[in-house]
């Protein structure tokens, strides 16, 4: 039975830093003679990632960034006793350094629309009985009493929700290939394998509002017609394993999963499968193979997995943030999704923002939102004043936009036509310090890796760009490479099988395209514009603003750093490795890069 | 726990479910409780208690929340009671022992008691 409670301390993005913090709260409060009067929450990802350990304080919206367990006594005493804010804990905004007492008023709050995240830090992803207060399973239950599957199908097409796993694919036809498919067992699969290396929003969802998820996903199964569905989560997401896990027992002893759900008949049930984690294994046909315990290869897909998938069965794949925003369709409706977003990408998305960025973590908008307010606005712009170059989005393989694009509304179509991709909306953000040419490098790396080689375009292709770029920031490039790289980027666009190689590319040619000029820079004058490549780069000791103080010679690993005490120092450019730890200990700025 | 049979059985264990979230959903009705050292010497914090039994007894829609001293110590403790756009009203000297006549009043009746009010502050303030 339900509790009066004065004030929820929810707690959120611990991610394990601080695990005496929840202890320390829940004691001080008893201590305090407040139990029965404050609850304490651990209540999942609030996107402020950076930020981390975050209280939110309710009814009075209070939020504290940074909470120790030292601070505990403070904030009980001065907050939840007395009603008063404890200063030091507020968020601080980066540009004006003004103190912002509530959660509402912070920028990085206030320029989001939440959709997907609405749970996230708001309940107690351990309780089903917080998801059902807030209204939870409701849409299922009015689906499996007044809908019929075709009206489902209606009602999501008509919303305009594409899948956000990354290709973009309408859901409501998806679900419409699942129902008609023939056979007799039909499967629906959960994708909760998260491959972008910067992105974590399906874990982060899985984690905060799992049963979200599992309400969609049991939708989707009425609509196909499934009896038995299929949960993939990478092993390595522990937090997520278990609060998924939890999920599924607890909907379980509600009687919200098995047999006659909600008195309507329909029976369903879902297994989890854990697996070892990798960028290919997001595939759908990978996924399928993964969960019949296969390697995680893709295959090719001319027959639909809709149609054969998993087993050689019918199977619908979705990806947990499509699933999760099917309830609030069904509840709200199709015209309300629809009203969000641009022509063709309807809803919101979810960015991860990373890189030079002040405000790190996961943020919410509407599909159109520009560059420049995802960026300055939600993100609190580029830290210690440095200048925006460009972001990089769509994760490993999606591509560069640039500056010159700062306004362009970003949704499905415009970002493929700028040589980039929405992907699952993993945000790079680069600044004048960063080298486009080493950042491709860096991803084509990763993509090396993570290919599965099956397909020569693939395997080979990625290989020998990679070659080519790395000859190219160590001096050693030629105009003809720009050529090559361009060539062979488009072969394996159009050549390989599967998403991975088809977008590979994405981060050279895009880098060709708008950074042309950093390119001609390394190959012709043997520089790197940003100062990164270090074959290409030599590090001096600005004798005017040099002091010497000597701590760059005391750092200097190579003994390259000579020069008597107040007098200006010098670099021996032989004995230099250029690890930059000058550059970084030097409280004058005085060493410079060229 | 109890399998949920129907759509009615799962609306129904939602609205008994509601009270635990109340702190963290809309409500129109906020009430103040002055939580300054001069307060809680005055007894606030039992006024407060019997204010949260007395809400969840009658399962009346209201945020509890505190502030510090106000400045008007000799009336402690002191309640505000703020409804949508109404004016904030604040009441003197509330002890536990009036509390449910108060919430009768002034939540249930819509009357302002005003042998209790030391103050009123317009418009959603």
């Amino acid at each position: 039975m339900a509790e009066r409670y004065r004030a929820d301390v929810l707690v959120s993005c611990l991610h394990d830093r601080v695990p005496d913090l929840m202890p320390a709260l829940e004691a001080e409060v008893k201590r305090r003679g407040l139990e029965g009067e404050i609850k304490v929450v651990e209540a999942g990802c609030r996107g402020f990632c950076s930020m981390g350990p975050v209280l939110l304080i309710q009814p009075d919206g209070i939020f504290y960034i940074g909470v120790q367990p030292a601070d505990v006594p403070e904030l009980v005493e001065e907050t939840l006793v007395k009603g008063r804010i404890v200063e030091r804990l507020t968020y601080k905004e980066p540009t004006t350094h003004a103190r912002i007492p509530h959660y509402g008023d912070i920028p990085f709050h206030a320029k989001q629309m939440r959709i997907v995240l609405r749970h996230c830090g708001l309940v107690n992803p351990e309780s089903v009985e917080e998801y059902i207060a807030v209204g939870g399973y409701q849409a299922l239950g009015k689906v499996l009493t007044s809908m019929s599957p075709e009206e489902i199908i209606e009602e999501v097409k008509k919303s305009g929700l594409r899948g956000r796993g990354g290709a973009g694919f309408s859901t409501g036809r998806k679900w419409e290939a699942g129902r008609k498919a023939e056979g007799e067992i039909k499967y629906v699969l959960v994708n909760g394998d998260e491959g972008d290396p910067n992105c974590f929003m399906d874990r982060a969802l899985m984690e905060a509002d799992p049963h979200s998820i599992l309400e969609g996903l049991i939708i989707g199964a009425y609509v196909v017609g499934a009896h038995q569905g299929f949960i993939y989560i990478p092993y390595e997401h522990t937090r997520a394993v278990r609060s998924v896990k939890n999920a599924v027992e607890q909907a379980r002893e509600y009687g919200l999963l098995g047999e006659d759900i909600l008195g309507s008949g329909f029976d369903f049930d879902v297994e989890l499968r854990l697996g070892a984690h990798s960028f290919v294994g997001g595939e759908s046909t990978a996924l399928m193979h993964a969960i019949e315990g296969k390697v995680s290869e893709p295959r090719p897909k001319h027959v639909h997995t809709t149609e054969k998938g998993l087993w050689g069965r019918p199977s619908c794949l979705n990806n947990v943030k499509t699933l999760n925003i099917v309830p609030e369709i069904i509840n709200r409706g199709a015209e309300w999704f629809a009203s969000i977003g641009t022509e063709t990408s309807k809803g919101t998305q979810v960015f991860s923002l990373a890189g030079k960025i002040n405000n790190v973590g996961l943020a919410e908008a509407p599909m159109g939102i520009t560059v420049r307010e995802l960026v300055f606005d939600v993100g609190g712009g580029v830290p210690e004043g440095r200048e925006f170059k460009a972001i990089q989005i769509g994760g490993p393989s999606g591509g560069f936009i640039p500056a010159s694009l700062l306004d362009m509304p970003m949704d499905y179509e415009t970002l493929a036509e700028a040589g980039s991709m929405m992907g699952t909306g993993g945000v790079v953000v680069i600044d004048d310090r960063t080298c486009v040419v080493d950042t491709a490098r860096y991803f084509l790396n990763f993509l090396r890796d993570e290919s599965c080689g099956k397909c020569t375009s693939c395997r080979e292709g990625i290989r020998r760009m990679l070659e080519i770029l790395t000859r190219i920031t160590e001096g050693q490039g030629e105009m003809a490479d720009l050529e090559t790289l361009e060539t062979l980027g488009r072969v394996v666009q159009a050549v390989s099988m599967c998403g991975l190689g088809k977008t590979a590319p994405n981060p050279v040619l895009s880098g060709l395209r708008y950074f042309h000029d950093e390119y001609v820079a390394h190959i012709v004058d043997h520089k790197c514009p940003a100062g990164v490549c270090k074959a290409l780069i030599e590090y001096y000791i600005i004798e005017d603003k040099c002091t010497g103080c000597g701590l760059c010679r005391r750092k200097c690993p190579q003994e390259a750093i000579s020069g008597e005490k107040k007098e200006p120092h010098v670099i021996d450019p032989a004995l230099c490795i250029k690890c930059g730890i000058c550059s970084d200990v030097c409280k004058f700025d005085a060493v410079g890069v060229r | 726990m109890p399998k949920l049979k129907s759509l009615e059985e799962l609306q129904k264990l939602r609205q008994q479910l509601q009270g635990d979230i109340k702190a963290r959903t809309e409500t129109s009705t906020t009430i103040t409780v002055g939580m300054g050292t001069c307060g809680i010497a005055a007894g606030a914090r039992e006024t407060m208690h019997a204010i949260l039994a007395e809400l969840e007894a009658r399962n009346i829609d209201a945020h509890v929340t505190t502030v510090g001293c106000i400045g008007m110590c000799s009336r402690e403790p002191l309640v505000d009671i703020q409804q949508g756009d109404e004016p904030r009203v604040t009441y003197g000297n509330i002890t536990p022992a009036i509390v449910p006549r108060l919430i009768e009043e002034h939540l249930i009746q819509g009357n302002v008691v005003d042998e209790w009010v030391v103050g009123r502050v317009a418009g959603g303030g």
